[in-house]
């Protein structure tokens, strides 16, 4: 287990940030913290790198206790912490060689790495200039890079990709995949795609706690609500025909079915929406139907509860 | 085993040294460092230029009297920065999450801000020079002064860079500096509104009164440890303040 994060509670003041929270990040793992802002992820991430002690509860870094041992999970975990903050006075390879040197490193091993993590992330072109003048993109590589420098087993990244531009997010999301491959990563976000695009598993946090924690299909299943079908169906234009009264109940027969909406019609198109019991699958039902009953079945889409959905339901306190 | 234990205690050194290396380098980056050395050079030239050959005495002592006064606004201005700053940009979080103690951060600060004022009086040795060839020096003020004003800065750097630490405002940490600096450059001079009984524990925190007793050429070890205690103490709470994050 990388990371083993036990009933971990932080009071700020009197205001509760984290409540209560217990889970654990296996290696190599991508774990996405998703939630809302001011949720606690940032005051979780900020426990687990020993930047201030949590109130009560325990976490345990590659079995290094915080409290205890911090200095030896400080030199497993590569930070990235929020709003990646920079030296904007020091140059990128300065700046990577102070944050090296702080962990340790020198020498020709601090030589290698250096070389190393400029090629990775992609800043060899930029690497004599200020990071004051470097693009968000760039200064995110180059926060990447700090964090990475000493080749930690652990990353935490804290929103690594809020601020940048539609392709910038692209590669940075690519830069943490790529990275990711032989470290447990953990980071938080906001964004939905963000955790589709990067990670394994995700873990929702809501209001200082965990709402939902699991791989991406699993919280598609658990958190489905019930099935939605449209339908769009030509009617045989000879018989006059009531949706209200000749169809609905045809559709109400079919026993998982829960309503029926009727869209409207346009130019002898009729539109439904069918809403049926969570976990059952009525298309063939409806197709049968509709053959039997002579209607011209156009178009029917079943449409899937999406993570977007999970997530405001999880998130919104009603 | 004794041995052993030094060259565990290294690699913490090493961290001290890195941090001093790049807020010097920070110093001659940002043109602070030229500025100072340029206001020092300046003021002491003209204090020099304007007085020394109507004393018509070959000494130092005026340039002693006025490099107090100019330390009362340089020290703060070179020390606002050194934690304020990094608490503002967030890179104080980067800097606390790396396996380094406290005050490893702050004694690398205090180094490189020490060092900056040290590399500030160096050119004024030119005036020493020029006088010494024109006249007769006695070289114990001399000595005694620089040493004198050498720990004066380690005492208000210590002092500025606990005011850094307590504000993310440099502004803030720049006036409360200043005013805590001048507080310690005052107490040996306002002795008159005082109680007859608590003159002489008043004097004793007066900063200038063992700046001048060191400048005389006299080194007294109750002076150096005045200067020593306020520095230690200044620095500890540096500490203090800089771990608030963990209350």
């Amino acid at each position: 287990m990388a990371i083993a994060v036990r009933n971990l509670t932080k009071y700020y003041d009197t205001e509760k940030a984290v409540n209560n929270i217990s889970f654990d990040v296996k290696t190599g793992e991508i774990l996405g913290f998703l939630g809302p802002n001011g949720a606690g992820k940032t005051t979780t991430m900020k426990i687990i790198t020993c930047y201030m002690p949590p109130t009560s509860g325990s976490v345990e870094v590659e079995g290094f206790d915080i409290a205890e041992h911090s200095f030896e999970v400080r030199k497993k975990i590569g930070y990235l912490p929020e709003m990646n903050p920079l030296y904007l006075d020091m140059n990128v390879l300065e700046y990577l060689e102070y944050s090296a040197r702080l962990h340790g490193l020198k020498g020709a091993l601090l030589k290698s790495r250096l070389k190393e993590m400029i090629d990775v992330c992609g800043i060899a072109g930029v690497r004599h200039k200020d990071i004051g003048e470097l693009s968000k993109g760039f200064r995110q590589r180059a926060g990447l890079a700090q964090a990475m420098i000493h080749d930690p087993e652990v990353l935490i990244l804290d929103e690594p990709t809020s601020g940048l531009d539609p392709n910038q997010i692209v590669e940075i999301r690519n830069l943490i995949r790529q990275l990711g491959r032989a470290k447990t990563v953990v980071l938080s976000t906001h964004i939905l795609t963000e955790v589709q695009a990067t990670c394994d598993r995700v873990i929702i946090i809501n209001d200082g706690g965990i709402v939902a924690d699991g791989t991406l299909d699993q919280l598609r299943q658990d958190f489905r609500g019930s099935e939605k079908i449209s339908l769009e169906l030509k009617l045989p234009a000879t018989k006059i025909v009531n949706a209200m009264t000749d169809i609905y109940p045809k559709f109400k027969e079919i026993s998982q079915v829960e309503t029926v909406e009727y869209g409207g019609q346009e130019g002898g198109l009729h539109k439904f929406s069918i809403h049926a019991v969570k976990g059952s699958d009525i298309r063939e039902e409806i197709f049968r139907r509709a053959v039997s009953e002579g209607w011209v079945l156009l178009e029917m889409s079943r449409k899937a509860t999406s993570l977007e959905e999970v997530f405001r339901k999880l998130t919104t306190t009603e | 085993m004794k041995i052993e234990n030094y060259i565990k205690a290294l690699p913490s050194l090493s961290n001290t040294g890195t941090i001093f290396r790049k807020e010097l380098r920070s110093y001659f980056n940002s043109a602070v460092a030229y500025v100072v050395i340029v206001v020092f050079l300046a003021i002491v030239g003209w204090v020099y230029t304007s007085s020394m050959f109507l004393i018509n005495v070959a000494s130092l002592r005026l340039m002693f009297e006025w490099i107090p006064l100019v330390f009362l606004f340089v020290v703060p201005a070179i020390t606002m920065r050194l934690l304020a700053e990094e608490k503002k940009a967030g890179t104080i979080e980067l800097l606390t999450t790396k396996p380094l103690h406290d005050w490893e951060i702050v004694a690398g600060k205090f180094f490189a801000a020490w060092m900056l004022i040290a590399l500030a009086l160096l050119p004024t040795l030119i005036y020493y020079i020029t006088i010494a060839f024109l006249g007769d020096i006695d070289n114990g003020p001399v000595l005694g002064g620089y040493i004198g004003l050498l720990l004066m800065a380690g005492v208000y750097i210590a002092v500025g860079l606990m005011a850094s630490s307590l504000t993310e405002n440099q502004i803030v940490a720049f006036i409360v500096g200043l005013l805590l600096m001048f507080a310690l450059f005052l107490m040996d001079k306002v002795l008159i509104f005082i109680p007859e009984f608590m003159i002489s524990v008043v004097e004793y925190l007066g900063i200038d009164f063992h700046f001048s007793s060191i400048a005389r050429g006299v080194i007294d070890t109750r002076d150096v440890v005045y200067f020593l205690s306020v520095l230690g103490f200044s620095l500890y709470l540096s500490v203090i303040s800089l771990g608030r994050r963990k209350w």
